[in-house]
């Protein structure tokens, strides 16, 4: 659990504020000037301030008190202790923190928690059956071995689940195009593609029922 | 990979925001979509004291459909507006280029404004905005003013909007009537920035008729969004003049962009796909493809 209100070491220490800063965004030379650097060994001691939040997680309402800066990936693993809800890369590249806002697939780690009151998040966990059964895009994943270590399945269970709301009977080539925006280390996609049309099937077959 | 602390406001109306940048300057930064931002923060790249969120502002998420322009107000996410039939119909160009851009995931929460107000050479939006003769409405406490595209953007990763200033609207120009428009872009991987994109509006005389006028905008290809004239070049020309053509076409865009070479491509090789793409779209339209949307892609 991380400590609200804790600062950490910034990684700017040491430059004057008037430096500017040359770093790379995702490939981009990007030049900033920083901030006052944050410097633990002298100056006054500066609390952070904390707003209250009153987060929508499926289906329940959690009121939590963190920082602004508090990323909606964060407050969902560390205050709510929502786990499944995966970490990777918190540039918006890998998508593994994928949760669905009012139905709609967006990323956790490119959020702040506070911008998220007034919506309602669905995470992975909340993909399970009422009863605990698996859903069927959880379902179809088990089936067709689209995972191997399972980092990266909470998001593509997220994004799938919503693109299969929209789209749902997908060709294989569209099933490919639906978790392009989602990394996996281990699979090689061929079988996350196959989860996708299983899921589709599994879909169908409950509509029927 | 967690942002610095920063003071959060979560501003009611446009009246606040306002007043929260009159009084806090070049301290505040504007989060909207966040998905340029963000990632900003998390890399500490920027690191601002304030944020002054204005997701919750009422008023700014409204897309308008005028006579002369397609209107996209600041919360106007990109998938949004890539869902709006009657601004894809305006304005075709729009949809042919929206879906280029990102993931379908960050076009959720990214708003087109606020990519405009990034601009990034890479970005798809900037170059539009330039296409389409658009401008940006920038409001403060000093007023409102509306910016043209070719002063908006200043440089890589500059727009011209003031410390006390927000981007209310995105003013997308329609074309005249008989103007086709197509958009590609060609990228290691799907989804991922441009190696080259190029978007062109071509006005014919009649469907078969001769080039009356045709421009090109460009991404990942210029320094800022910049609009090359191909009139010249191709007034008066029709489907079957474009191969003898082809070699003056290549000249003119080859001496317009300003690539530079980075890990993914060389500046010759960019310039090179930024001239295939132009001859190619130009084929497509000239052929009477009038929703021509390459999907291009090398494979990895």
């Amino acid at each position: 659990m991380s400590t609200p209100g804790t600062s950490t070491t910034d990684g700017t220490a040491g430059q004057t504020p008037t430096q500017p800063h040359v770093g790379s965004v995702r490939g981009r030379v990007v030049t900033t000037v920083p901030r006052a650097p944050f410097d633990p060994a002298g100056g006054e001691a500066r609390p952070e301030e904390l707003v209250d939040v009153r987060l929508r997680v499926n289906g329940a309402e959690h009121h939590i008190r963190v920082p602004g800066r508090r990323l909606l990936s964060d407050a969902l693993r560390h205050d709510l202790e929502l786990t499944g809800t995966h970490v990777g890369c918190e540039h918006g590249v890998c998508g593994a923190c994928t949760v669905l806002m009012d139905g709609r697939p967006v990323r956790a780690c490119l959020m702040f928690a506070a911008s998220a009151e007034g919506s309602e998040i669905t995470t992975v966990e909340g993909l399970t059956r009422p009863d605990g059964e698996l859903g069927p895009v959880q379902q179809a994943f088990v089936e067709c071995h689209g995972l191997q270590c399972g980092f990266c399945t909470p998001g593509f269970l997220t994004t799938i689940t919503a693109y299969l709301d929209e789209n749902p009977d997908p060709s294989p080539e569209e099933a490919r195009e639906a978790v392009a925006g989602n990394l996996c280390r281990c699979t090689g996609y061929q079988n996350i593609v196959k989860a996708v049309c299983r899921a589709a099937e599994l879909r169908r077959e409950e509509g029927d029922r | 990979m967690k942002p610095a602390p920063f003071v959060y406001h979560a501003a009611a109306d446009v009246e606040e925001v306002l007043d929260l940048l009159a009084e806090l300057g070049t301290e505040a930064k504007i989060l909207a979509g966040g998905q340029s931002l963000v990632p900003v923060l998390n890399m500490r790249l920027a690191g601002p004291e304030h944020l002054v969120d204005i997701n919750r502002v009422p008023g700014l998420d409204a897309i308008t459909v005028t006579d002369d322009a397609v209107r996209v107000g600041a919360l106007v996410r990109h998938a949004d507006l890539l869902a709006s039939a009657e601004a894809r119909d305006a304005l075709p160009l729009l949809g042919q280029a929206l879906r280029w851009v990102a993931h379908p995931v960050i076009r959720n929460r990214g708003t087109t404004v606020g990519s405009l107000v990034h601009a990034d050479p890479a970005g798809e939006m900037p170059a539009i905005l330039a296409l389409t003769g658009g401008s940006v409405v920038l409001r403060s406490r000093r007023g409102e003013r509306t910016v043209p595209a070719e002063e908006f953007f200043v440089g890589p990763m500059e727009s011209c909007v003031l410390a006390d200033e927000l981007a209310v609207e995105a003013v997308f120009g329609r074309f005249p009537a008989g103007t086709r428009t197509a958009f590609s872009e060609i990228a290691r991987r799907h989804g991922d920035y441009a190696m080259a994109g190029v978007g062109l509006a071509v006005r014919t005389d009649g469907p078969d008729g001769p080039v009356q006028d045709a421009r090109a905008g460009f991404v990942s290809l210029t320094e800022v969004p910049a609009v090359l004239d191909l009139t010249p070049v191709l007034e008066g020309a029709v489907a079957a003049d474009l191969p003898g053509l082809a070699e003056a076409v290549t000249e003119a865009v080859g001496s317009f962009v300003d690539p530079v070479d980075d890990i993914h491509a060389t500046a010759d090789y960019r310039r090179h796909l930024a001239a295939v793409q132009t001859n190619r779209l130009l084929a497509g339209l000239l052929a009477g493809e009038t929703t021509t949307t390459t999907t291009e892609e090398t494979s990895a």
